[in-house]
């Protein structure tokens, strides 16, 4: 991976240079044609999704921040697509790829996004706090950096446990410049903690890119806390695979932590506020989208397969707009909370009155 | 009954709580090996082992995230905090994750958690270690925050804190460390969020927690003799939930109110205390509510001053004086 010297994003990896066969790698092997149709499937369905919700909160009808996805599709669907029983996500507050990957369904997310009570957290979270612990998705965390030290400790509760898994705690390419993250690499390298700590570097933390805002390579930080670490390019999702399954498997394995940092981009700004015409060129934008687009690589290889055809892929697609259609239906045919549910889920407690042991008020006017 | 003190209280409610349930993990700077940075975990680690007691770095935001991470999945991490004036640099693992995540998920997620340590003045360390943040954390729904005076109250709460599911702070005292008081063997649990009048009165109602209640005491006991005031010791014992309606039937009894607290005066559990009192017992007032706090002003090292500048017995007694003027 080329270190940067320019003040722009990276140059990425050439996509048209001789790379590994990535279909090859024995996790990439293994799948049968109805698995890779579903993760091609999954992708599609996360940039409907956003797209879906862009229009959405163009229309108005989402507030706060939206933090799309599109462009990063690969790396969540790679990462989830190897997840096991035991093996844990937390993630920054990019999260609705992760929620998809991990198998939520698109109408209660896309009713939180719309504050909903039919939302994944009931309309109390918003778009950057998306959790379902049933499929070890632990959120949707909004601090840069804050939920590393959470994912460490999903890891430091495995191990605890003695459950064979792995925590996979994702966070930007700005994150690794937060003190928590350090003190989680350490934590973890210390204890052995089956973690994969998973960079989703798309080349700008906000407006600054990597140049302007990190030191040296991100992932070879690791090295400071003798962690092994890795490079991928996360436009393939062959290679996200191939690259995850080894970090994870030493995870598994063998409870050690490591940390993956996957090349990645994203199509729109930081959220939509952002206006995107300071920092970098359209032509930049443009050029991934043409040579790189994770959807569109999919595509070729799958085809060149011979898995997917012209009208599967038609279908695919046309199937994900009428979800993500029918998910913002639905979240517009739901009602908001009450004001009477402000209060609920504040407290274990008040949420379980007949358990309560303490005595006094929890609630002040 | 045995005579302990208030660090054997701590020390044991952690012992029978480790033997009591598997999930309960001791984490903390220097709380294994070393004994505790105040002797509170000392022979733990020899008892229950590496695992069950466990040494980190100094890293606060790094193991109080941890074990927040931890409790998501059922461990139930009791995390010592060497000094609560350390929490600041853990502030966001604190109130954003611990307080916020059942919230944020819409109450999918628990966070079984429980932060301890002292949180006091009046030990000559200046300004950096002397925080008393319980009404920073008792400002954020979703966490409870206990504040014990005497060693059976420490034991108690300290079993309640852990066997509760939501977050539960638990802010000790160095100068309580060594005072002895009378504690049960074995079982006893004191319920979070219940007062306990400390001493019973008709001229004048203190309410306070922590050492203050100590203070107020003496206070009490030399207001009787000298001035033949009759004082009521209200001790809060816990912040959050608090037990406004003992303190309300003390003003229903006394008419009249002295806040004594070892905080800053600007927005303390004070200021909170006399909102709800006015509030819900205007009535009963015979006169303004009085309150006495730290002087408002970081901690001072000056050892004598220091003494001064946080409430004291004599400080206390004055204050009370004016109470009743």
């Amino acid at each position: 991976m080329t270190k940067k010297t320019s003040t722009i994003a990276k140059p990425k990896a050439d996509a048209t240079a001789a790379r590994p066969d990535f279909s090859r790698a024995p996790v990439n092997a293994a799948l049968t044609p109805a698995q890779k149709i579903d993760l091609y499937r999954t992708m599609v369905r996360i940039r409907r999704f956003e797209e879906r919700s862009l229009r959405a909160y163009q229309a108005k009808k989402i507030g706060g921040f939206l933090h799309l996805y599109i462009g990063q599709e690969a790396v969540a669907v790679g990462c989830c697509s190897l997840m096991g029983k035991h093996d844990h996500v937390i993630t920054a507050y990019r999260d609705h790829g992760h929620a998809i990957a991990v198998g939520m369904e698109l109408n209660p997310l896309m009713a939180e996004l719309y504050g909903k009570i039919t939302g994944c957290s009931k309309g109390k979270g918003g778009s950057m706090h998306y959790f379902d612990p049933t499929r070890n998705f632990w959120g949707g965390h909004g601090i840069v950096g804050g939920q590393i030290p959470l994912g460490t400790g999903l890891a430091y509760a495995l191990k605890y446990q003695g459950k064979k898994g792995a925590a996979m705690a994702f966070m930007g390419d700005g994150a690794v410049n937060q003190g928590a993250v350090h003190e989680a690499y350490n934590l973890a390298a210390l204890w052995n903690l089956p973690v994969v700590f998973v960079i989703e570097n798309n080349g700008y933390s906000m407006g600054t890119s990597q140049a302007r805002s990190s030191a040296g390579e991100l992932a070879k930080r690791a090295e400071g806390y003798d962690m092994p670490w890795g490079q991928c390019n996360g436009h393939d999702v062959y290679e996200v695979r191939a690259c995850m399954d080894k970090y994870l498997t030493l995870a598994r394995e063998e409870s050690r932590p490591s940390t993956v940092e996957i090349d990645s981009y994203r199509y729109r700004g930081h959220s939509v506020a952002d206006p995107d015409n300071t920092y970098r060129s359209k032509a930049e934008v443009e050029e991934y989208r043409r040579t790189k687009d994770p959807i569109q690589v999919f595509e070729v290889i799958l085809t060149a397969e011979g898995v997917l055809t012209e009208a599967l892929m038609e279908k695919i697609h046309t199937d994900a707009r009428a979800e993500a259609d029918t998910a913002a239906d639905f979240a517009e045919a739901s009602p908001y909370p009450t004001v009477e549910d402000i209060q609920k889920d504040v407290y274990w407690e008040a949420d379980h009155p007949t358990e309560r042991k303490s005595q006094g008020r929890l609630f002040f006017d | 009954m045995p005579q302990i003190t208030y660090r054997e209280a701590i020390r044991h409610a952690l012992a029978e709580e480790l033997e009591r349930d598997p999930n309960v993990v001791v984490m903390g700077e220097e709380v294994g090996q070393f004994h505790g940075a105040y002797k509170v975990t000392e022979g733990l680690l020899a008892k229950f082992g590496p695992t069950r007691v466990v040494d980190t770095p100094i890293s606060e935001a790094g193991f109080i995230g941890l074990g927040v991470g931890a409790s998501m999945l059922g461990v139930r991490p009791v995390m010592e905090l060497m000094f609560w004036s350390f929490y600041s640099v853990a502030f966001d693992q604190i109130l954003n994750n611990a307080a916020n995540v059942r919230y944020m998920s819409g109450g999918q997620i628990n966070c079984p958690i429980v932060i301890r340590g002292p949180a006091n003045g009046g030990t000559n360390v200046g300004a950096t270690h002397s925080h008393t943040p319980e009404n920073v954390l008792a400002n954020h729904p979703g966490v409870k925050v206990v504040v014990p005076a005497t060693p059976y109250d420490a034991k108690g709460l300290l079993k309640s804190a852990i066997r509760d599911n939501d977050p539960v702070f638990f802010l000790e005292n160095t100068i309580l460390y060594g005072d002895k008081g009378e504690v049960p063997d074995g079982e006893i649990i004191v319920p979070l969020g219940k007062a306990d009048v400390k001493r019973a009165g008709t001229d004048l109602t203190i309410v306070t927690y922590g050492r203050c209640v100590i203070h107020s005491l003496a206070a009490a006991e030399h207001l009787a003799k000298e001035h033949g005031v009759s004082v009521e010791v209200v001790d809060l014992r816990t912040i959050r939930p608090l037990d406004i309606d003992t303190v309300l039937a003390s003003v229903a009894k006394t008419h009249r109110v002295l806040i004594v607290e070892e905080q800053k005066p600007f927005a303390s559990v004070g200021s909170q205390l006399a909102f709800m009192i006015q509030r819900e017992a205007f009535d009963e007032l015979d006169g303004p509510i009085h309150r006495l706090a730290t002087i408002d002003a970081p901690a001072i090292y000056s050892p004598p001053v220091e003494t001064e500048q946080l409430p004291n017995p004599q400080r206390v007694i004055k204050a009370a004086l004016e109470a009743l003027a």
